[in-house]
């Protein structure tokens, strides 16, 4: 029986089954980083798996890294603290998005202001999902949820353009949908020396799909397909025709000196080196 | 080597201790009365390769102090009140994961943003009972500058043994007081640092050496991959709500204090052999004490200090016995007696507990404590 080449980077036993719902879009990202660990080559033993609080929170646990399983919205400062204590770890943070935009919304522009190497993949599903379906900072206007029973009177947060503004060095947003694209953006967010964030959206059927009455898991996916754009795609179209639409794609793919270089410089000051 | 005598503060006692016990981390956020830790360490951490980050605030301060401890830094962080309210979930998380580290508690007068630049003892009550759940702390409290920097030292000693954040709980008064002392001469003073796993990474077990402390755990990217949670867990760190499980975990979290209470606690004790009357006293108000006492001394009153330097664990058996053999005992404390009742719980011989206090912001005066010494001596 020929093995399949991710199932040893999965912890075994009483780890699983996960808690995730069936329809749920994060396996479909646990898979992505599995393919582009093992694309890179990167030894196991020099991943730091660090995540918040929250159904993607809880991928450390499924995947055989070194893991930091942290408290809501942290995860950030923790892996700040595991990257500059050892620069040569490759840090993976997972959050979700009220994990990292709401809760943890000043450490993610800290993080990314301070160009911290850290790839943070946020699963955006829309909604508090282990919480029980509550708003978030992504949910969009109007949208329901358990908290939100008249429609979301917030405006939401755009991850991508918040994290380059903050001074992120990578931000891209692929979905669970297009699973390929997906890997490349991990992966490309994985060679990067510095704060690179790919939002991964994510649907939840159970919470926001039901509370929104937008159907089976299957059809959510198709919602997804019908509803993204390509950036490129949507350079070509006016505001209107874009109404509705969420861009996908790398909206920003620079170099800064990352923070542990930085710091390392300061260390040979101050030692007069 | 030459005798080193330094006029150090507190706050500069503790940073300089700090280097001495290994710290190679450290993050915060500066807030007044203990700046000078963050501002020495910036200073000092990158000469000796070590890391200095200032966070974006005290919750991600304590995060990133925790973060760099699973990777196999030794740690700290320094703060005071509110900053330190703003630690508690953290601080929580660090006693479940079990990870070593030391906060700086340079407490001012509260409560909310109250007397930033004066001092106070009323956080001792937070640092015991601050986080949620049930779990033990440990919390140390200097009466000197040379104090600051052994006890800072035996923080780190006591994180790396009990695998746990482990609260230096200074104040305003001892942080910023300056004095002479002798810095210790490396190898002087004991530094402790826990012994690295050498079993096979297939069989380690992140929490299941066996014993509650002294037991070797490794640093993440050394080659164990294991889990780390705030959930309930396992011998390996997996979340768990197996009841035996659990209840594996609870009791680990207890026993290692519960049955090391001798070797945690220290107290130091002046004049108690014929004392009638016993100042119970610690940290800043301590040292007014010990003023008090000496001039009682001096009128023939039969007066002792009972003073501990390990606040929590509480010195539950010392307390009750000195209670025993004495009258009265004064508890002066620069707050509004946060530790009477602690002293009152340890009473087991209707002996009189007087509260002496002070919390204006100013230091408890020795003139104070000598009258009321004189009152209970009528």
């Amino acid at each position: 029986m020929k093995i399949h080449p991710a199932y040893e980077m999965l912890r075994p036993g009483k780890k699983f089954p996960n808690v995730w719902c069936p329809g749920c879009g994060h396996g479909i990202v646990q898979g992505a980083i599995i393919r582009a660990v093992e694309r890179l080559g990167i030894n196991r033993d020099e991943v730091a798996m660090v995540s918040g609080i929250g159904c993607s929170s809880r991928m450390p646990v499924y995947v055989d890294f070194n893991s930091l399983h942290t408290a809501h919205g942290r995860a950030l400062p923790f892996a700040t603290g595991v990257k500059l204590h050892n620069p040569k770890l490759h840090v993976i943070v997972i959050t979700g998005d009220g994990d990292a935009l709401a809760i943890g919304g000043n450490h993610f522009i800290h993080a990314a202001r301070r160009n911290m190497e850290l790839t943070v993949i946020l699963m955006n599903n829309n909604i508090y999902g282990m919480t029980g379906g509550q708003y978030s900072p992504t949910t969009p206007i109007g949208k329901k949820a358990s908290t939100a029973p008249y429609g979301c009177a917030e405006r939401d947060f755009d991850a991508c353009a918040l994290a380059v503004a903050a001074g992120a060095v990578f931000a891209a947003r692929g979905t669970v949908y297009n699973a390929v694209e997906l890997d490349k953006m991990i992966e490309k967010a994985l060679t990067k020396k510095g704060f690179a964030l790919v939002e991964a959206l994510s649907p939840c059927p159970t919470l926001y799909g039901r509370l929104n009455k937008e159907g089976s898991a299957v059809k959510m996916l198709q919602t997804q397909k019908a509803n993204t754009i390509n950036l490129k795609a949507a350079e070509k179209l006016t505001p209107q025709e874009l109404e509705g639409k969420v861009v996908t794609g790398v909206f920003h793919d620079g170099e800064a000196q990352p923070y542990t270089e930085v710091y390392q410089q300061i260390i040979n000051k101050a030692q007069g080196r | 080597m030459s005798k080193q005598i330094k006029l150090w503060q507190g706050n500069e006692a503790c940073a300089e201790g700090a280097i001495y016990a290994g710290c190679d981390f450290f993050g915060g956020y500066p807030i007044t009365p203990s700046t000078e830790v963050a501002e020495i360490l910036a200073a000092l951490l990158p000469k000796h390769g070590g890391k200095f980050i200032q966070m974006e605030d005290e919750i991600a301060g304590i995060g990133a102090i925790l973060g760099a401890a699973a990777a196999g830094a030794k740690s700290m962080t320094s703060t005071s009140g509110p900053g330190f309210s703003l630690m508690m979930e953290l601080l929580g998380y660090g006693c479940m994961a079990e990870i070593p580290c030391v906060i700086v508690n340079v407490q001012r007068a509260g409560p909310s943003t109250g007397l930033p630049t004066k001092g106070a003892q009323a956080d001792v009550m937070q640092t015991r009972w601050g986080t949620h759940g049930d779990h033990p702390t440990i919390a140390l409290c200097p009466s000197s500058i040379e104090e600051s920097f052994k006890l800072t030292v035996k923080a780190f000693n006591l994180a790396e043994k009990f695998r746990m954040p482990v609260i230096l709980l200074l104040d305003e008064f001892i942080g910023h007081m300056r004095e002479k002392m002798e810095v210790p001469k490396p190898g002087e003073l004991e530094i402790y640092n826990h012994p690295r796993p050498k079993v096979d990474p297939k069989e380690y077990q992140h929490y299941g050496d066996g014993s509650s402390v002294g037991g070797p755990y490794a640093a993440m990217g050394s080659g164990y991959r294991f889990n780390i949670t705030g959930l309930t867990h396992d011998k390996h760190g997996f979340p768990t709500s197996r009841l035996d499980e659990i209840q594996w975990k609870m009791d680990r979290l207890r026993d290692k204090i519960d049955r090391h209470l001798a070797e945690l606690t220290e107290v130091e004790e002046e004049f108690l052999d014929d004392a009638e009357i016993v100042i119970f006293s610690y940290g800043a108000a301590a040292r007014s004490s010990q003023q008090a006492v000496r001039q009682a001394r001096a009128k023939g009153i039969k007066v002792g200090l009972l003073r501990p330097t390990t606040i929590w664990p509480f010195p539950d058996r010392i307390v009750t016995d000195v209670l025993k053999k004495c009258r009265t005992m004064l508890v002066a404390e620069i707050s509004q007696g946060q530790l009477v009742y602690e002293v009152e719980r340890c009473n087991k011989s209707n002996t009189k507990v007087v509260p002496v206090l002070r919390y204006d912001g100013e230091m408890i005066t020795p003139a104070q404590i000598l009258k009321a010494v004189e009152e209970a001596q009528k």
